[in-house]
């Protein structure tokens, strides 16, 4: 790439959070630029729709609750995330996890007999542990054999699909449910509470900023989140210094798809339930969850803020849904756009044109 | 079900469902072998799949369908080429983002073509004379259309590129060690473009096959994951079109026999096999030493830029 003599490309150093920042929102402006486009191309006003998008999403009560009955999974998924892909570990797999996790949730909701006071808490650790151990396979096999962790991550995601789907039609299908494939309805001690009339299910919510502040000082002030960076940022050193690359990549995962687990064990407890069909489950929150850390710059804490944006964004996919008669898909058209802008943009952060020669070295 | 039958409804099913896999795979191994890393290819072969579909069913030319599926492809990929390589940014995520966009714009602007069948799907062939041969003949000559052949070909002409031809050991030499290639005079980034171009160009006709000739008609997200399972298979073919052709039919094999076991597996336990097949057959080719002698690219996911780092 030449460029004219009086600008310089040049290393920037570390940048500064403002830059991150400001970059970080003009690539998102950039891309929402991108889907208007879109739109346009599609027939349909930018500017109708994303009227639409932020009056239903943000301009009024019904829509804010809804926007976070939406950013909850994305929140809880998203710390997760952030904590894995700062190991270097690419779990694309949290929809599957979180898939498992509402499993657990509802086979303990359903058939296990915990006296009621307990049977919540049953639930989130038993979603937990479900995720985890879904979310452990494959940091096993990278750690362990070095298989590639973004197949079988994702390929897992749709085993969990097919043992959703074998569930609700074969063995526990509700025998109350009229012949539908779902599972009878949880008992009232196994429904999580919501906040007044919304679907804002709150327990998960907590668990989700608890998390947040938890997980921030985790990465940022602990061994374990110091030895989850060496191991992402430089492997050799990792090996040099002692540090177990199998217990570092495996905990990041216990944690990384145990909070995909408690996201699904919030939807069925705090929104359905009951277990029905994946896609019924989770709208893709696994992967939407990418971006969500993605944006965060792995920060746990920075999760609250992205995690609700693409709140947003699911929000909007549903309001168009209903006023421009565009299907849903159209959220991921959006996520595919932001993720490209996003790294796209990096390397703005990397690089800075300067005006003026580039002085001798 | 004499087994005379059963050898050729076994063999003719492995070669329709292995074809899409062995198109996309040898795309990827191109991809991968020139450094770049693209998870895109799930994205790209859904919307190779809805371009073909809409332009063969509108003009009723299920090969125009199949060009342009080619051509969509192509297109797509550029998008991950451009950020990869031009802009360096994180391979993984980008591929990722190729395939979110692939799924989200085949899934809304495909919905008026849903649920309508192609009434001209890309015909079947049978060879003359080979079809008359006992048992292969029928298994392999007959009742399969053009795509499956040109898939085999394809192997055999881009193995002999990339080992035996120069064009094959600059790809190759880019994918290694792109600091030497470059020192020779070898423009790093063209060729990785190029390679990318071809991975989405391969993605594209396996999308395409899907929707006029394998299954004629559209789906939302009718590739239903095969274009991961072609990740995985790049990586148990060791990076080489002709081991991609083996494993693909091996893989398709699997799974077409794993349909022979409903009578004890309930079908929606079924439908996990070829994703446990996947993740068995990494776990197997994980083994031993084969892995150091016949990895992967060393320069696969590293961006290159000149003199830097």
């Amino acid at each position: 790439m030449s460029l004219p003599g009086w600008l310089t490309v040049e290393r920037r150093p570390a940048p500064s959070a403002w830059v991150v920042f400001g970059i970080s929102f003009a690539a998102i402006i950039a891309a929402l630029v991108a889907a208007g486009i879109f739109f346009q191309a599609y027939g349909v006003s930018p500017f109708r729709a994303y009227g639409d998008i932020l009056r239903g999403a943000l301009g009024s009560e019904l829509g804010l609750t809804e926007t976070i009955r939406r950013m909850i999974p994305l929140l809880v998924i998203g710390i997760g995330l952030a904590v894995a892909f700062r190991a270097l570990f690419w779990n694309i797999g949290a929809d599957g996890q979180l898939l498992i996790g509402a499993v657990a949730a509802s086979g303990i909701a359903l058939f296990s007999g915990i006296p009621d006071p307990l049977l919540i808490p049953a639930m989130f650790l038993g979603g937990f542990l479900g995720g985890a151990a879904w979310g452990v396979v494959p940091a096993f096999l990278k750690a362990r054999l070095g298989i590639n962790d973004v197949i079988t991550t994702l390929m897992l995601n749709y085993v969990a699909i097919s043992i959703v789907e074998w569930l609700i039609h074969g063995p526990w299908k509700g025998p109350t449910m009229r012949g539908f494939a779902y599972t009878d309805k949880f008992p009232a001690a196994a429904v999580l509470p919501t906040i007044a009339t919304t679907r804002i299910h709150w327990p998960t919510l907590l668990i989700g900023l608890v998390a947040a502040a938890i997980f921030f000082l985790l990465v940022q002030r602990t061994r374990l989140g110091f030895e989850i960076r060496v191991v992402g940022e430089n492997p050799y050193a990792a090996r040099f210094s002692g540090i177990s690359r199998t217990k570092v990549t495996v905990l990041a995962m216990v944690i990384s798809g145990g909070l995909a687990g408690i996201a699904g064990v919030g939807e069925v407890a705090g929104i359905h339930h009951m277990l029905l069909g994946p896609s019924h489950i989770s709208l893709g929150y696994g992967y939407t969850a990418i971006i969500v850390a993605w944006l965060a710059r792995r920060n746990p804490l920075a999760v609250i803020v992205t995690s609700f944006l693409f709140g947003v964004i699911m929000r909007g996919g549903d309001v168009i849904k209903v006023s421009l008669g565009l299907p849903f898909q159209l959220v991921n058209v959006f996520n595919g756009l932001i993720l490209f802008f996003l790294i796209g943009s990096e390397i703005l952060m990397r690089y800075r044109i300067r005006i003026g020669r580039r002085e001798a070295a | 079900m004499t087994w005379e039958s059963w050898i050729v409804a076994t063999v003719s099913r492995t070669l329709a469902y292995g074809t899409p896999l062995l198109l996309a795979t040898l795309g990827e191994i191109y991809a991968e072998r020139s450094g770049v890393l693209n998870l895109g290819v799930e994205g790209m072969m859904v919307v190779g799949a809805l371009s073909a579909f809409a332009v063969a069913y509108t003009t009723g030319n299920p090969w125009l369908g199949v060009l342009v599926s080619a051509a969509v492809g192509g297109a797509f990929s550029l998008i991950h080429a451009f950020a990869s390589v031009t802009l360096r940014a994180n391979q993984v995520v980008s591929g990722l983002a190729l395939t979110m966009l692939g799924l989200g714009l085949s899934g809304v602007l495909g919905r008026r073509w849903e649920g309508w069948p192609l009434l001209t799907p890309v015909k079947e062939v049978s060879v003359p004379v080979l079809g008359k041969i006992p048992v292969l003949g029928p298994a392999l000559f007959e009742g399969q259309n053009l795509l499956v052949y040109v898939g085999m070909a394809l192997a055999v002409v881009l193995w002999f590129v990339l080992y035996k031809t120069r064009i094959g050991i600059t790809i190759r030499s880019v994918g290694e060690d792109p600091a030497t290639a470059d020192s020779l005079g070898v423009n790093v980034s063209r060729v990785r473009y190029l390679c990318v171009l071809v991975g989405g160009i391969l993605a594209g006709v396996a999308g395409g096959y899907l929707s006029v000739a394998y299954r004629p008609s559209w789906t939302d997200g009718m590739t239903a994951g095969m274009g991961w399972i072609v990740i995985a298979l790049t990586i148990f073919a060791f990076w080489n079109p002709l081991l991609g052709m083996v494993g693909a039919y091996f893989f398709a094999m699997l799974f077409h026999l794993s349909f022979r076991l409903q009578a004890w597996l309930a079908p929606e336990l079924l439908k996990t096999m070829p994703y446990v097949f996947a993740i068995v057959v990494l776990v197997l080719v994980s083994k031993g030493t084969l892995q150091k002698r016949m990895g992967a690219p060393s320069a696969l996911t590293i961006p290159y830029s000149r003199g830097e780092d």
